[in-house]
C-alpha cells in the first residue's frame, strides 16, 4: 500500500466511527465516492439505511428518528446540503435536534485553485447557519468524528463533518 | 369533501395509543385528542418534511404505530418521500394525506394540478402496499377502522373542506398548546426514551 493510501480516509474508519458514536441509523444519498462504505454500511446488521430521494428529507428524516429514540447520521454531498437549508434550519435547528451530517465536499482542492462553485459556498453556507464544522482529510483526521458526535449532543445542534478527500475519501 | 374537525372525531375512536404527528390538522386535533402525551404539534418547521420526520420516528419506535396527518401542499414539495417510505415498508406507519385543493394558510390558493391529482394512485406507484381515498364522511367512518388495524405503510387521502386563512402570520394567535420543544420532551418520556 502507498502513503497516499495509507493516508486516506478509508471506509472501514468511517463506519468505526459511527459505530463508536452509537449510530443507528444513516440517512442518506450517495456522492460520488461512497460506494465502499455503503457496502460496509449495507452488511452491518446494527445500522438501518435510509436512502433519501433529496436531501432536505434526510434533516426531517433524522429528527424524527432521534425523537423516537434513534441516533441518526446524514451522509450527504455539499450541493445536496445546500439544497437542505431550509429543512436543516426548521427541522434540526428549529427543534434542538443533535445531528452530525458528513458532507462529501465536492471540489475541495485544500490549497489549490477551486473551480467548483459547490466548494466555494460550503464553508460560506455553513457559517451563514453558524453550524460548526470540521474538516477531514486524512484518516488520522478520523477522530474529529467522535468530536462532532459529542459537540452535536452536548449542543442539541446539527454538526458538520466536511470530508474534505472527496474525490479519494472511503474509497480503497 | 369532509370538514377536518368531522375527520378527526371519527378517527379519534379508532386511533388507540398510536402516536400522532398532527402537522395541520392540529388546529383541531389538539381539542380533540384524548392521549396529548402520544401527540406531536410541531408547527410547520419546514414545508414538505411530515411524512419523512413521521417515517423516521416509525422507523426508531417499530412496535407503535406513527400516524402523520399530512397535506397535499406538503407533499407536492417532496413526492420522493413516497419512494422513500414504500422502500422502508414501516408496518406501522399510517400516513393521512389532508388534501383541500390549496394553500390555505396564504388565502387559498390552488396546489399545481390541485383537482386532477390522484394521491392514492402515486402511492401505490411508489410502492406503497395499499393506498385509499376518501370524499365523504360516510365512507371514510366505515373504513378507517379497518385500515388502521391492517399493517402499513399505507396512505389514506381525504379531500378536506379548505379553511382558508388571509390575516397575516404575525397577527395570528399561536396555535401550539406546547412549545415544540415540550412536546418532543413530553412525547420521549412517553415513549421512555431518555438520551
Amino acid at each position: 500500500m502507498s502513503e497516499a493510501k495509507e493516508a486516506s480516509l478509508s471506509p472501514e474508519t468511517v463506519l468505526a466511527e459511527m459505530k463508536k458514536g452509537g449510530i443507528t441509523h444513516v440517512v442518506w444519498l450517495p456522492d460520488s465516492e461512497t460506494n465502499w462504505l455503503y457496502l460496509l454500511m449495507k452488511a452491518d446488521p446494527s445500522l438501518t439505511l435510509v436512502a433519501v430521494p433529496r436531501e432536505g428529507l434526510a434533516f426531517s428524516c433524522a429528527a424524527g428518528i432521534y425523537v423516537g429514540g434513534g441516533k441518526p447520521i446524514i451522509l450527504i454531498q455539499n450541493t445536496g446540503l445546500m439544497e437542505s437549508g431550509d429543512s436543516m434550519r426548521g427541522w434540526t435547528m428549529g427543534l434542538n435536534i443533535p445531528v452530525v451530517m458528513m458532507v462529501g465536499y465536492r471540489g475541495y482542492t485544500r490549497h489549490g485553485v477551486n473551480k467548483d462553485t459547490a466548494a466555494t459556498y460550503t464553508e460560506r453556507f455553513l457559517n451563514a447557519f453558524n453550524i460548526q464544522y470540521y474538516l477531514v482529510e486524512h484518516g488520522s483526521d478520523a477522530p474529529r468524528i467522535s468530536v462532532a458526535f459529542e459537540e452535536a449532543q452536548k449542543t442539541k445542534r446539527p454538526v458538520a463533518i466536511l470530508v474534505g478527500d472527496e474525490y479519494h475519501g472511503f474509497n480503497r | 369533501m369532509i370538514a377536518m374537525e368531522e375527520m378527526l372525531k371519527v378517527f379519534q375512536q379508532h386511533r388507540g395509543d398510536a402516536i400522532v404527528v398532527s402537522g395541520r390538522a392540529n388546529r383541531h386535533w389538539d381539542k380533540i385528542s384524548t392521549r396529548p402525551n402520544r401527540d406531536l404539534a410541531l408547527g410547520d418547521p419546514a414545508m414538505g418534511g411530515h411524512a419523512s420526520f413521521a417515517l423516521g420516528l416509525a422507523l426508531a419506535q417499530p412496535k407503535r404505530k406513527v400516524i402523520v396527518f399530512d397535506s397535499e401542499g406538503d407533499l407536492q414539495m417532496s413526492l420522493g418521500v413516497l419512494a422513500m417510505i414504500a422502500e422502508q415498508k414501516p408496518k406501522n406507519f399510517y400516513h393521512f394525506l389532508l388534501d383541500n385543493e390549496c394553500y390555505a394558510t396564504t388565502g387559498g390558493q390552488p396546489v399545481p394540478n390541485a383537482k386532477a391529482m390522484a394521491y392514492d394512485t402515486i402511492a401505490k406507484g411508489c410502492g406503497y402496499p395499499t393506498a385509499y381515498a376518501y370524499n365523504n364522511l360516510e365512507s371514510f367512518s366505515v373504513n378507517v377502522g379497518r385500515i388502521l388495524s391492517e399493517g402499513g405503510p399505507t396512505l389514506i387521502a381525504i379531500k378536506i373542506l379548505p379553511e382558508i386563512e388571509n390575516t397575516p402570520i404575525g397577527q395570528r394567535a399561536p396555535r401550539l398548546r406546547r412549545t415544540k420543544e415540550q412536546g418532543i420532551a413530553d412525547l420521549r418520556a412517553e415513549l421512555g426514551v431518555s438520551h
